[in-house]
């Protein structure tokens, strides 16, 4: 049962996901309603996924959605850009303007001169590229983040040298997890570049506790981070590298392992091609320099090849600062070589093939998909004008974001064409997402006609936008959690005020711009049409509460590589090229890219710029979660907040005493592109010679009355100190977000930031 | 939800923690605020974090939830046959709710555990 009464409460069971929580995790949850209110929220005991536990940002759900500061209508500004003035309209004036502005820009330039960005990856993406396409602009993105360095290099590495991306097998594909008999608990669990305390899912996909159940159960933790966090501190064995050189480090594993004979002969000869040349690249290079390079000793090194391929099965998670990676792709290549050399791909405890439930995506991204809805000749009209299409044949070929960085300055050049909007849903792009917030802060305004769609009035919404539009949270939506495991149903159960599911926004919109785009007649229509493959309606799905495939199925695992259920002709063996998992990509060579793992050394950094590096001679890492935070979310949440308060940066001791910094002083950092106020926090978990800041951070109680600093953002943004315009070649990946180097200093008497 | 503060129950129960592996998520926290309707600065339990070096120059960070006044062991809940809220949404499931005796069997067995007693 969905629904039920206990004590005059209205219980609804469902997936949780965004916005509310935030995060990726779809996690099954009871939503008790008292008089049509969201009171109270539960784990659900019943659900596969994290068998009744939830996360703070969860358990906080009724102070985001009965938010004082939510937004509630439709506004316009009454003002200036930027004035902070601002004026209650109907939703039909609000949509009346979208629909006439947007047609102008279409008439007049065309609708490729409209951008539509999104944040972070979530079901909003779906509505967001339904309706830039019904609208009839390719030019879809993840507005502001360089590189679109998040998951997205992973899941594009990934797919080309082995046709799918894994994920770590905690039997999240059983209904009995960890009691089903063909999962093995793996030996050992190598943690690469996680947080397990950042990601504070209590389970699977994106997130962390899901290690804490297999450590229980006897798995052993193998550790790279530079930062000396929960599990390094639990680690069995912990390599503390220089951040930016994963790359190295996992050749440096690579060549041990081919060296020492340690692979797994069987798997490398019958589901592997270019073996023979990954293990000609590896002889030319030297333990001694990869330790240099990655500040990882020569012992250590070995100790991790040796332990990770003795255990069978081991498995790997590998988190996003891989996607920071100056070459992102190579190196996640690299890593992805080490399932491939030890035979750890889509076996009990490895790494198994993640693909979601019977296939379903609520809205398609991949090119793959989007050609066998709209049909080869629409996707290729549309890459005639996607920004940055001709220039990364990867992306093209992947998945048709248009460039972030690529978009920024095609705003602020006009070339080839101008930019004359932006469709800015879900993004807090000035707070959190873009680096080097100024650039985009200065272009965006230019444009004609700025939308912001979102929960709360953000710095970005002050900032850019000529209309703002209430979105609905969790509670008050139609969605399914498809992009992990278990297919989940959202339904909306409350409302507040005016507030509208940004489907419903989306597909309104999309219907009065181009009605031939939208066959539907509702949202729901939409739903069940795409949950069709999984035998589901939107009804039957919310009434089942979750679903997973059988096993049998192409989505659910083991072993389909030797069973035919991976390529699309049938055959045994992985969607590429060869049919095997490549260490030597065809797929990279045929698009201009090294066919080869290797590393790529920062933009700065002690090599590659040693003069800056005497002047600015502390690596910044920004992007540190915190597990009561997602991203710019959740500042002006009273239970969250008050477990983080301040914005911080992490500084260790010895270089705090060096710079006479104090545990609570404000500090400035500078890099060569810019700077930024933070709050020193001196702890010993960061290494001596790096930095580590939380991104994402805006002061919501800070009223903005239109001085131009909406929320202080200008003082603390982090992301001040990171430029754009240096993403990886292959296009993804290789926001400097975790290598620029800066200097620290006490900020003067007087200009501490205040919040008042 | 009725509040039996003053109770006293026999035999005396308890929470258990096992901070091996608890990483400090908060949940339990966070939990105790809504299921008590706490407001900000004020909670049933309160996490500390504790840093310490070792032997090999590297630090062990642990984390013990304790419990203050304002809990009442979710009298509410436990009368019903639920777990307490924070057991219940303990990331890690390292909080365990029951008779004293009973968590204390659970120690002899393994080191790292706290065992607390707020009523
Ligand atoms: S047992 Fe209940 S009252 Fe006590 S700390 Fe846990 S949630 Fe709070
Ligand atoms: S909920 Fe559990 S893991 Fe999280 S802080 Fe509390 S005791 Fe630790």
């Amino acid at each position: 049962m969905h629904e039920y009464e206990e004590d005059g409460y209205q219980v609804y069971k469902m997936g949780l996901w965004s916005p509310g929580p935030g995060c990726h995790g779809g996690c099954g949850a009871e939503v008790y309603l008292k008089d049509g209110k969201v009171v109270k929220v539960e784990g659900d005991e019943d659900h596969p996924y994290h068998q009744g536990r939830l996360c703070p940002r969860a358990l906080a759900l009724r102070q985001y959605i009965h938010h004082p500061d939510r937004l509630k209508y439709p506004m316009k500004r009454a003002g200036e850009r930027g004035s902070g003035k601002w004026e209650r309209i109907s939703w039909d004036e609000a949509l009346d303007t979208c629909e006439q502005k947007m047609r102008d820009i279409r008439e007049k330039y065309g609708a490729e001169s409209m951008v539509f960005g999104q944040g972070t990856g979530r079901d909003s993406g779906g509505p967001i590229i339904f309706l830039a396409y019904a609208y009839g602009s390719p030019n879809w993105t993840l507005f502001g983040l360089s590189g679109i360095a998040c998951f997205t290099p992973r899941l594009a590495a990934c797919t080309m040298v082995m046709g799918d991306m894994t994920f770590p097998d905690a039997a999240q594909f059983f209904p009995a997890r960890y009691d089903d008999p063909d999962w093995k608990c793996p030996e050992v669990i190598l943690s690469w570049a996680r947080n397990l305390q950042g990601s504070q899912c209590a389970d699977h996909y994106f997130s962390g506790h899901y290690v804490i159940d297999m450590m229980k159960r006897g798995a052993k933790l193998i550790v790279v981070d530079p930062y000396n966090g929960w599990e390094a501190s639990r680690a069995d064995l912990w390599l503390r590298l220089r951040p930016g050189t994963d790359g190295a480090l996992a050749m440096g594993m690579i060549k041990v392992i081919i060296e020492e004979g340690l692979y797994d002969q069987d798997f490398v000869e019958k589901w592997t091609f270019g073996f023979d040349k990954l293990k000609d690249e590896v002889a030319t290079q030297s333990l001694d320099e990869i330790a240099q390079i990655t500040w990882v000793p020569v012992e250590k090194i070995v100790e991790a090849a040796r332990m990770y391929a003795a255990a069978k099965p081991a498995q790997m998670r590998f988190g996003q600062p891989l996607d920071s990676n100056a070459e992102a792709v190579a190196s996640i290549h690299a890593l992805a070589s080490l399932w491939a050399l030890t035979g750890n791909i889509d076996n009990p405890g490895g790494n198994v093939i993640s693909r979601p439930v019977k296939g379903v995506t609520v809205y398609p991204y991949s090119t793959v998909e989007v050609i066998q809805l709209y049909g080869q000749e629409f996707v290729d009209k549309m890459n005639e004008k996607r920004i940055g299409a001709d220039k990364y044949p990867l992306v093209k070929n992947f998945r048709s974001w248009a460039m972030s960085d690529d978009v920024l300055e095609q705003m602020e050049t006009g070339k080839p064409y101008p930019i004359k909007g932006l469709w800015c849903q879900t993004n807090n792009f000035l707070a959190g997402t873009a680096q080097d917030p100024r650039r985009h802060y200065e272009a965006v305004r230019k444009l004609d006609f700025n939308v912001v769609v979102d929960t709360f009035m953000t710095p970005t919404a002050q900032a850019i936008a000529d209309i703002v539009q209430p979105a609905g949270a969790i509670t008050e939506k139609d969605s399914a959690f498809t992009t992990g495991i278990p297919l989940n149903p959202i339904y909306k159960v409350a409302e507040t005020e005016e507030a509208r599911m940004d489907w419903e926004i989306n597909f309104e919109l999309a219907k009065r711009l181009n009605p031939q785009a939208v066959p539907w007649p509702n949202v729901r229509a939409l739903f069940d049409q795409r949950l069709s493959v999984a035998g589901h309606s939107f009804d039957s799905l919310v009434e089942a509460g979750w679903a997973l495939a059988p096993k049998g199925d192409p989505t659910c695992p083991y072993n389909r590589h030797e069973k035919g259920l991976l390529r699309p002709d049938g055959q045994p063996g992985f969607r590429t090229p060869s049919g095997k998992f490549e260490f030597y990509s065809q797929k990279f060579e045929e698009y201009g890219l090294n066919p080869l793992p290797h590393h790529v050394e920062p933009l700065e950094s002690e090599i590659s710029t040693p003069e800056i590096h005497k002047e600015y001679p502390l690596i910044l890492c920004t992007g540190r979660r915190v597990g009561v935070m997602f991203h710019s979310e959740h500042r002006m949440i009273p239970w969250l907040r008050e477990i983080n308060p301040d914005p911080p940066v992490e500084i260790h001791p010895d270089t705090a005493a060096k710079y006479g910094i104090k545990d609570g002083d404000w500090v400035l950092l500078e890099g060569t592109y810019g700077k930024a106020k933070r709050k020193a926090k001196v702890t010993p978990l960061t290494h001596p010679e790096v930095v580590v800041a939380q991104h994402g951070w805006w002061i919501p109680e800070a009223r903005y009355e239109g001085d131009g600093n909406p929320y202080k953002v200008w003082d603390i943004n982090i992301n001040q100190l990171i430029p754009m315009g240096h993403n990886s070649k292959s296009g993804f990946g290789g926001a400097l977000t975790k290598t620029m180097l800066c200097r620290i200093s006490k900020v003067k008497e007087g200009e501490e930031v205040s919040y008042a | 939800m009725p509040r039996d503060f003053a109770s006293k129950r026999s035999p005396r129960k308890g929470l258990l923690i096992d901070y091996d592996y608890c990483t400090g998520c908060h949940s339990c926290e966070v939990a105790c605020k809504q299921e008590h309707d706490y407001p900000a600065g004020k909670g049933g339990i309160h996490l500390s974090e504790i840093i310490t070096e070792k032997p090999d120059g590297t630090y062990r960070i642990d984390y013990i939830p304790f419990t203050t006044m304002y809990c009442d062991l979710c009298a509410g809940r436990t009368a019903n046959g639920l777990q307490p809220a924070c057991v219940k949404h303990c990331q890690a499931a390292t909080m365990f709710y029951g008779d004293v005796a009973d968590l204390a069997k659970i120690m002899e067995d393994k080191p790292h555990h706290v065992l607390l007693t707020p009523r």
